[in-house]
């Protein structure tokens, strides 16, 4: 047997005996999700057994070295991790903005000091963290942002506003784009801080969507205290940290455009019913399902190619702009079916899918992370070449 | 499979864009339209393309072909998809070559793979008769007579007819008019008594041609396949095109972005370049995105005909119908881009969104491809 099969075996054996059952349940929402962090109240003994255990196996983070709390992974063996437990159903042991957004930020660009302090706590799920990015004057134009730190010898001082800040108000901690050098050009005088929400100089306050959910806040900084070792890379060179994450962020928003959601066509036989030439009852509905279904098949194949040609080093690293924009278009067009097949039904406000709720929700996806319209301005300029005037 | 070109396969796609490049390009093509050739294509560069291996690109080695499969033969028509070049490389090496190899007797793969490989005899398809393409609706009937049968039908949109040396002519040996069973495929050689081969002239200026079978004897050994079941053979071999055709649209949505985005960085009004105003610039990264999309189903569905090819329809319909709409929106957004002289003759763009519109329609439009997916996903 080679290595990867005798991993995939143990792995297998493991997850069977460590998985509850209650865990082998498909979520029925967002509400289901385990986000962890010190407000955290565990929905059920499974859920915090299940965390429990994948974290101490550093599988929470399969691929993050070991000393950081990771499982130390090879790409590999990662995928067969993912694979076996798509296999039982089971579900994902945490849901964190650490583990998506700032961890892979330390790793490239924090210090050691930095790495072991926060990484393991992201790993465990003890500290959830909030990204403090947009702000009321500073969304497409994120480098205009104007959040003020000040250095006070030994700390900074912050003063200035955050807004669609995902879930702050139950955040611990709060990874911060601020204004560290007014003077100079806007790129240049940005610094990534790591600031401790837990404190008087911080407060939120969430904001109401047209779904009718709270997912963002505005996240306000009055004097609030940032230790100096909380500055993460360079000081002014903060810009390089969040360009990485944004296009991180991309490819993470981009992907909710496909794969393991369930086919559009299949929903809408179920909701809508055939006619007795066995077609969706519905022509010109029918039409637009494959149509979608189409790009879909065509996105997810691109999703492949651009990995397997970074893998080869043929990449486009630009391509991310593409999926993004691709993505979330491609989503609103998902749900606007959606909608479309659950008729009357799916206007009511309350009901148990919930289906015009996440309807309007997909309308910020081609918002957040960078509009479509920058992906577009991304790809002339980086692909394409075109010329700025 | 990884999604990306073998080593192999990305040494083909050089050599083929560099002699493209050199031997086939745009204006071969107008030449021809130009001159009025009377074959439509360029003996010269087809005998060349032989030497080159393209021809036996599907063959298999017993038969003198060098079985690259069908990543290859894409990358080959994606190339010529760039420069238009017209060859009968769709008709023969793709679709009669897959006819022979999956479908013939030993008897005919011997008389005509060999031939096929060699760049020595030239196949065409017939299968349509109406207006839009219906492969199940045949109206030539294919009567038994004596030890063989008698041929009289019409076909239409005949690619590569009228230079064809033999002919895949579909035909009905029983069931009603648009049923699936009951079709039968025969191997017509196209100086048969009772053939006539006309040909249309066409808006790519490529070659297409109507087909007569007026009382045409055939032996039964001209049958391709089982009698009466014919059908699932046919769609075989169409897949195979249609997936020929979506890697050349490939080429041709590519070319056509490219010429387009060097056009954006030239022209100047109001003092200014033009690919500098964001109207223009949104239009191109939004084509280049569908581009991409095309790009990456049309390689997954030729990896699925390599390694499973009898599971390939709802790809290789997925594929036309997706690379359908991609190309033709690209000529069209050329043309927009480019303004005034888009529409000129003298510019080649003119040749793309022609040729585009007839690969489009040919062996199924996007919507034809469209409707038979949703068919094949059961809504």
């Amino acid at each position: 047997m080679s290595d990867l099969e005798t991993f995939r075996a143990e792995t297998r054996a493991w997850l069977d005996e460590n998985c509850p059952p209650e865990m082998r349940k498909p979520m029925t929402g967002e509400g289901d999700a385990c986000w962890g962090g010190r407000k955290w109240t565990f929905q059920s003994d499974a859920q915090k057994v299940w965390l429990e255990r994948m974290a101490e196996k550093g599988w929470t983070v399969p691929e993050w070295p070991v000393e950081y709390g990771g499982g130390g992974l090879s790409k590999e063996e990662a995928k067969v991790l993912r694979d076996e437990m798509k296999a039982i159903k089971a579900r994902s042991p945490l849901m964190s903005f650490g583990i998506w957004m700032l961890g892979p930020a330390l790793l490239k660009f924090g210090n050691e000091e930095q790495k072991k302090e926060h990484l393991p706590k992201i790993a465990r799920g003890e500290i959830r963290w909030a990204q403090g990015y947009s702000e009321p004057n500073a969304g497409s134009d994120l480098a205009s942002l104007m959040t003020k730190c000040e250095d006070q010898g030994d700390h900074y001082l912050i003063n200035g506003q955050k807004v669609w800040t995902s879930y702050a108000d139950e955040a611990d901690w709060i990874f911060v784009l601020v204004r560290t050098d007014f003077d100079a050009p806007k790129h240049e005088g940005i610094s990534f801080v790591l600031v401790d929400m837990d404190q008087e100089g911080v407060t939120t306050k969430p904001i109401k969507l047209i779904s009718g959910k709270s997912p963002f806040c505005e996240t306000f900084f009055d004097d609030a205290r940032c230790e100096k070792y909380n500055l993460v890379g360079e000081k002014n060179k903060g810009w390089t940290i969040a360009k990485y994450l944004l296009t991180h962020e991309r490819e993470m928003i981009g992907g909710t455009g496909t794969g393991a959601m369930r086919p559009m066509g299949d929903i809408a036989v179920q909701q809508l019913g055939l006619n007795d030439a066995g077609q969706l009852v519905d022509p010109v509905l029918r039409t637009d399902v494959a149509r979608a279904e189409i790009d879909g098949l065509a996105f997810m194949a691109t999703m492949e190619r651009v990995t397997d040609e970074a893998k080869s080093g043929q990449g486009v690293g630009a391509n991310s702009s593409m999926l993004k924009y691709y993505g979330t278009e491609l989503n609103k067009r998902r749900f606007e079916l959606m909608m479309d097949s659950s008729g009357h039904d799916g206007l009511e406000w309350d009901q148990d899918n919930d289906v015009a709720r996440h309807w309007l929700r997909t309308k910020a996806n081609s918002i957040e992370g960078g509009t479509s319209e920058v992906q577009l301005n991304i790809i002339s300029k980086r692909i394409l070449n075109l010329p700025t005037a | 499979m990884a999604m990306v070109l073998s080593e192999e396969a990305g040494m083909l796609k050089d050599a083929a864009k560099g002699f493209l490049a050199d031997s086939a390009p745009v204006s071969q093509l107008r030449k021809l339209r130009d001159t009025e050739s009377a074959d439509g294509f360029d003996r010269d560069t087809w005998k060349a393309m032989a030497e080159m291996g393209w021809t036996s690109v599907l063959v298999p080695e017993a038969h003198g072909g060098v079985e690259m499969g069908h990543v290859a033969a894409g990358v080959i028509a994606e190339e010529m998809g760039r420069t238009l070049t017209a060859s009968p490389f769709l008709s023969t090496a793709v679709m009669g070559a897959t006819a022979l190899t999956r479908f013939g007797s030993e008897a005919q793969k011997g008389e005509w793979l060999p031939r096929i490989a060699g760049g020595e005899a030239i196949t065409a398809l017939a299968v349509d008769e109406g207006r839009k393409h219906a492969p199940a609706h045949v109206e030539t009937r294919a009567e038994r007579s004596g030890n063989g049968f008698k041929l009289n039908g019409k076909k239409s949109f005949v690619a590569d007819g009228h230079i064809a040396d033999m002919l895949i002519v579909s035909a009905r040996t029983a069931g009603g008019d648009a049923e699936e069973d009951g079709v039968s495929l025969f191997l017509v050689p196209q100086d048969a008594a009772g053939v006539t081969i006309e040909r249309a002239s066409m808006v790519d200026s490529r070659n297409s041609a109507r087909v007569t079978l007026e009382n045409v004897e055939l032996n039964a050994d001209a049958v391709l396949g089982d009698v009466d079941n014919g059908y699932k053979p046919l769609e075989a071999v169409l897949d195979a095109g249609r997936a020929g055709l979506s890697a050349e649209m490939s080429g041709s949505a590519q070319e056509c972005l490219e010429q387009t985005v060097e056009y954006l960085k030239e022209r100047k009004q109001f003092g200014e370049v033009i690919g500098t105003y964001q109207g223009l610039q949104h239009r191109a990264a939004h084509l280049y995105s569908e581009i991409e999309l095309g790009k990456s189903i049309v390689l997954k569905t030729l990896q699925t005909l390599d390694l499973a090819p009898d599971h390939a329809a709802m790809m290789v319909s997925a594929a036309k119908s997706k690379m359908g709409s991609v190309a033709q929106l690209a000529a069209q957004e050329a043309i927009q881009m480019h303004g005034g002289i888009g529409m000129t003759d003298e510019y080649d763009i003119g040749f793309f969104i022609k040729r585009v519109r007839v690969a489009a329609a040919l062996f199924g439009d996007t919507n034809y491809h469209t409707d038979k997916f949703a068919r094949l996903r059961k809504y």
